[in-house]
């Protein structure tokens, strides 16, 4: 039996088309997945997000704890600023990406995807008991430190360069001195408590909206109305796969995975070998970057007209050099795109390639470019 | 959903209908809803002789590649090139404007295999 957010049956009564997502019955489009994305890339967008897990570290050693799983140092994250990392196994292979929020000293709450929720939370309940058990903090410390708080926890984002704006007439609260990557506790509709966040998965400015799924329901009414003569709509997962893709973001089970590294995704900045003395896969990890990875993520500029889809061949002189990892046509670049892991030296921008689509295995020709899809468009 | 009476329809969710000596051929409804956005479509040539169940075209969406398939063998004497040069009138007109083919049949009698509206309408409720 899927899992329902709060706002499913308003999903229903503004004629989205549903499906099914990590457990979760939930909006794919309302009025079309081209017309949303333009929506969030001209003017704002706003998604149910409610289906993600938020896992809370508390206590003493709530740092020590975050900074074992955690490739990235939250050591100095001043409370307020947000993070994004991966959680690593000791090979390196990826658990998850996460964003991190250091709430106070003593709290951190890790943001992670839905699929991975259960899995999270073990994993980062198993590595706490493991510090424990190495003496690291004394036996006060106990398994109430980690909680999974995604059942109290819903999440709505508003996505694109009117967010900002149409957010504001729903508080007296001074948003635009939310930084990026910062969030501050803010008063929405009078008395509605929520947790503004200026993060996203669009590649346009945004916020992430944290409150209590009892608020939820009445935020999403409050922003459709506030956003209407702005020409912000509700926007599904199929809007939100395009966005990410042309923004060069990761998904997690399509382009990153237990099976490939930080490394070669092209996370490096987010993996500190140098500046962090311990977390966990930190050995591996750091052994292949003196290395060097042998494939890299790559982005791919399509000149055909065929949509490069997860698993699809990608080719350089005849030969094999490569795998799609996610592909979409990009409305923002009029032209199929894609993400490829492709083995050095074909992963080098500008490199010609061919990716084999379809039952036929129709050869179309692309190009390597940034992950960044959309700094193509600043190009020409 | 729309299920025009009088429409033949193939488990791949095309739809044929004569007209004369000719069968025109299209997507339903469920299909284009199906695929959303429609962003590629391939022809054949006219002039192209095809069995029952080959695949004539290519239609992609955003989200999702599908192949087209002959709901009856023969020649295909006309291509819709304004549905190709405006992908929209697929989806709002699928029925109509947004035919893709017409076939002089080899064999007619292969039309009587089909599905008719309502069997195509319990097709979709099981599926």
């Amino acid at each position: 039996m899927p899992k329902r957010t709060p706002l499913y049956d308003r999903h229903v009564a503004l004629g989205a088309k549903m499906t099914q997502f990590a457990g979760w019955e939930m909006p794919v489009r309302y009025a079309g997945i081209i017309k949303e994305h333009d929506a969030v890339r001209q003017r704002a967008g706003l998604f149910d997000i409610c289906h993600m897990g938020q896992i809370e570290v508390r206590g003493e050693h709530a740092t020590a704890v975050v900074q074992r799983v955690s490739t990235n140092d939250v050591s100095r994250l001043p409370v307020g600023k947000a993070q994004y990392s991966v959680m690593c196994r000791e090979d390196g292979g990826i658990v998850d990406d996460i964003l991190t929020y250091r709430l106070a000293e003593d709290r951190l709450m890790l943001v992670v995807n839905a699929a991975n929720r259960e899995k999270d939370y073990e994993w980062i309940k198993q590595v706490a008991a493991g510090l424990r058990a190495e003496g690291r903090y004394g036996p006060q410390a106990g398994e109430a430190e980690v909680a999974d708080i995604s059942d109290q926890t819903a999440l709505l984002a508003l996505q694109g360069p009117a967010a900002e704006r149409v957010l504001q007439r729903l508080t007296n609260d001074d948003l635009s001195a939310i930084g990026r990557y910062w969030a501050a506790e803010v008063k929405l509709l009078g008395a509605l408590q929520a947790l503004a966040s200026r993060t996203g998965y669009a590649g346009e400015d945004g916020f992430e909206v944290y409150c209590s799924p009892a608020d939820v329901g009445a935020l999403w009414d409050a922003i459709l109305d506030a956003g209407k003569d702005d020409g912000v709509v509700p926007c599904g997962l199929g809007a939100r796969d395009v966005l990410r893709l042309e923004a060069g973001l990761c998904l997690y089970g399509q382009d990153i995975s237990e099976e490939t590294n930080p490394l070669e995704a092209g996370l490096e900045w987010i993996v500190k070998c140098d500046s962090k003395p311990d977390f966990v896969g930190r050995e591996a990890l750091c052994r292949i970057k003196a290395q060097g990875t042998p494939q890299r993520l790559v982005g791919l500029h399509m000149e055909g007209s065929r949509i490069p889809r997860h698993g699809c061949m990608v080719l350089a002189e005849g030969e094999r050099i490569g795998l799609v990892t996610s592909g979409t046509y990009s409305p923002s670049l009029d032209c199929p795109i894609a993400l490829a892991y492709v083995r050095m030296p074909y992963a080098r921008e500008g490199s010609v390639v061919e990716v084999s689509i379809g039952p036929r295995h129709e050869r179309e020709p692309g190009r390597v470019v940034s992950k960044r899809l959309l700094d193509e468009l600043n190009k020409h | 959903m729309e299920i025009p009476a009088g429409l033949k329809y193939t488990i791949t969710h095309e739809w044929a209908r004569q007209e004369g000596e000719l069968v025109r051929v299209g997507v339903t409804d469920h299909a284009q809803n199906e695929l959303g956005d429609i962003v590629y479509l391939e022809l054949p040539e006219v002039g192209r002789w095809l069995a029952k169940d080959e695949p004539f075209g290519v239609i992609e969406s955003v989200k999702a590649a599908a192949d087209l398939y002959m709901p009856v063998g023969g020649g295909i004497v006309e291509v819709n090139a304004a549905a190709a040069e405006d992908l929209d009138t697929i989806s709002a007109s699928p029925y109509e404007k947004g035919w893709l083919i017409a076939i002089k049949p080899t064999n007619p009698s292969e039309l009587d295999g089909l599905m008719d509206a309502a069997a195509y309408e319990q097709y979709l409720a099981e599926a």
